[in-house]
């Protein structure tokens, strides 16, 4: 395009021009905004302290995680560690200098555990939130759009919202042999329910506004007035839910572990530790071991939870200045 | 009303039909060693084949899938092949049904009676210490794993208030912290909807109205804000079901509670599949109920429906 437009020849001298430097509040006085959204998100983010410091905590935890086995001295979650006295399993073997949080009850290293355990539950949260968000994005998408579809899809919806999740999330978990693609898949089948509901709902809001009026006589396809005149309106809102979902995701993990069908041990995750822990708590010197993983899960946990709010009352316009 | 009413049976209808109808058939993919029992090594794959004949296992699909309405209709819901064996599944949880449904009813009216409160309190002191408590509590709550902080508080609480750190039937102080766990979720549900809907409503023109009539503060808050909250707390009831049902779960087993909660772990750390099924089969039609309840109670509590009645008693 840009050599299509050539400039014509007007004999005006382009050495007596000067770009001008970006001057705000001349800016202003010529009636011109500079407003971006993304900065406003940013800005109005920014001024909720919490979620601020919350932020850094758990940039720092999950580079820290990532980096974790690359570091020198490191120990490996799953070896058994031997007493250099003796020559047996270290068992128990309270926190110190060489096991910074202690061994478990056959001698393998709770620190190391507790980072592998760390890495294998942020990544069923971080994939099972974005599979559900994808899921419930489809779903939602179709269902608030296309209106001939709408009777028939509120209607599954209302049967499907029916079922305990609960009920399924044991049931599937009960019926598949316990692994980590089970359980992703099994909180898959139960998360996109209410991800699809709420995008639904903010699609019915905003499809009848002007524009998409004049898209539609315009008679752009279903598909790309979806794409690209309802989704950008909906990208905070599906922030926001990945954010909750991996909290959410952690404590499903959690839960299955501790009725007895989570993941198997050789394969650490917070919620097999925290059931590790569970088994030894009721004697005080070995508590340590239900401490340090259940610390590390609530940060997590804490964080996502306070920083996905924060961020969708900052993703709000209304709350821009 | 009545309308809707009868469509919303059909509703739970159909969806109890699709639930136990995908529980039957998932179940039929379970590896087939749940059903042989204690000893199942020592027998040979014609003792086996036999057995699975006896279950009725062998048979068309459709054939099972009757014979099982047949007698689920019947009120019979299989027998258990593990946890007791040829006991049926009624007989086992007869004794156990009574406890769930205990704890569950009072821990919803506590998280009630708490939440609701907690909510006001937070509403009226909004911005300082008991609303910057409460959110806390709400956040922790909100985040935190119910199965970690369970934990903690059986492990502190007993501790600190010398409380017994398992149930027992004739001791009514052990009653109180598996009911004070088990209203914890809701309660914070509770909480935050009401603190919400409270400070909403206080900037409203009736209540500024009722003000400079000279109502004192308290008074506005029992005759006009708390009146109308209450309405669409209804709302929130079918979602507080489900979560004691989740937490039953958790607390029946971690307090060794005789219910069904701890029962469906047991069953499920056993492999036997016929009371799993039975139980499983109880929690969705429990929920089910529930959730249909909670819809009914707030259609009833609508207040344009409340105004049909007035108008029609002028």
């Amino acid at each position: 395009m840009s050599t299509m437009l050539n400039k014509p020849n007007d004999g005006i001298d382009e050495t007596l021009f000067t770009l001008a430097e970006y001057d705000a509040r001349a800016a202003e006085l010529g009636g011109y905004s500079n407003y971006s959204y993304w900065r406003s998100t940013w800005q109005v983010f920014l001024k909720n302290r919490t979620a601020f410091v919350l932020m850094i905590i758990i940039l720092v935890l999950l580079i820290f995680t990532m980096i974790q086995p690359y570091l020198p001295n490191q120990k490996l979650p799953n070896e058994i560690y031997l007493d250099p006295a003796t020559k047996m399993q270290l068992r128990n073997h309270p926190p110190d200098a060489e096991y910074w949080f202690g061994t478990n009850s056959i001698g393998q290293d709770l620190w190391a555990r507790i980072w592998s355990g760390t890495r294998t539950s942020l990544y069923i949260g971080v994939v099972v939130g974005f599979l559900t968000a994808i899921l419930g994005i489809i779903v939602g998408a179709i269902w608030g759009y296309v209106r001939r579809l709408e009777r028939l899809f509120t209607e599954i919806y209302n049967v499907f919202d029916n079922i305990p999740t609960t009920v399924i999330l044991v049931l599937l978990t009960y019926i598949m042999r316990p692994s980590l693609s089970t359980l992703i898949f099994a909180m898959c089948i139960t998360g996109w329910l209410s991800v699809s509901r709420m995008i639904r709902n903010m699609i019915v809001i905003i499809r009848d506004q002007e524009y998409n009026l004049a898209s539609r006589c315009l008679g752009t396809p279903t598909g790309r007035v979806i794409t690209k005149n309802l989704l950008p309106y909906l990208v905070s809102v599906i922030m926001l839910r990945i954010a909750l979902a991996i909290p959410i995701a952690i404590g499903s993990e959690v839960f299955l572990t501790y009725i007895g069908l989570g993941l198997p041990v050789d394969i650490p995750s917070l919620g097999n530790l925290i059931n590790e822990g569970r088994l030894v708590m009721m004697s005080a010197s070995l508590r340590y071991q239900l401490f340090f993983p259940a610390i590390v899960l609530s940060i997590i946990t804490i964080s996502f939870y306070v920083m996905g709010n924060a961020f969708g009352d900052a993703a709000d316009p209304r709350n821009h200045v | 009303m009545l309308r809707y009413s009868l469509k919303r049976i059909l509703q739970s209808a159909l969806t109890l039909f699709i639930v136990i109808t995908v529980v039957f058939l998932l179940m039929r993919l379970m590896p087939e060693e749940g059903y042989f029992g204690t000893g199942s090594d020592k027998l040979d794959a014609a003792q086996k084949e036999n057995i699975l004949r006896s279950y009725g296992l062998r048979d068309p699909m459709y054939l099972q899938l009757k014979n099982f309405y047949s007698s689920l209709l019947k009120g019979d819901l299989g027998t258990s092949i593990i946890y007791r064996p040829k006991v049926p599944v009624s007989v086992i949880l007869k004794g156990k049904v009574f406890y769930s449904l205990y704890l569950g009813l009072a821990s919803i009216g506590v998280s009630l009676v708490l939440g609701i409160g907690l909510g006001i309190l937070m509403s009226q002191y909004k911005g300082k210490l008991w609303d910057k408590l409460g959110t806390v509590y709400i956040v922790v709550i909100n985040a935190v794993p119910a199965a970690v902080y369970y934990l903690f508080i059986q492990l502190y609480t007993t501790e600190w208030f010398k409380l017994p750190i398992l149930f027992d039937v004739d001791k009514p102080v052990s009653w109180i912290l598996p009911i004070v766990s088990m209203s914890l979720g809701s309660m914070a549900g509770y909480a935050m909807w009401m603190r919400r809907y409270m400070v909403d409503e206080l900037n409203k023109d009736y209540i500024r109205l009722a003000k400079a009539k000279g109502l004192k503060n308290s008074a506005v808050m029992v005759r006009h804000v708390m009146r109308n909250a209450f309405v669409p707390m209804a709302q929130y009831l079918p979602t507080s079901i489900l979560l004691t049902i989740a937490g039953s779960l958790y607390i029946e087993y971690l307090y060794s509670i005789p219910g069904m909660g701890g029962l469906l772990i047991d069953a499920i750390q056993r492999q036997d599949n016929p009371l799993v099924q039975a139980l499983v089969l109880i929690y969705s039609a429990v929920s089910i109920l529930g959730l249909f309840l909670g819809d009914l109670l707030m259609a009833l509590c609508d207040p344009r429906i409340k105004l049909e009645h007035q108008g029609g008693s002028r």
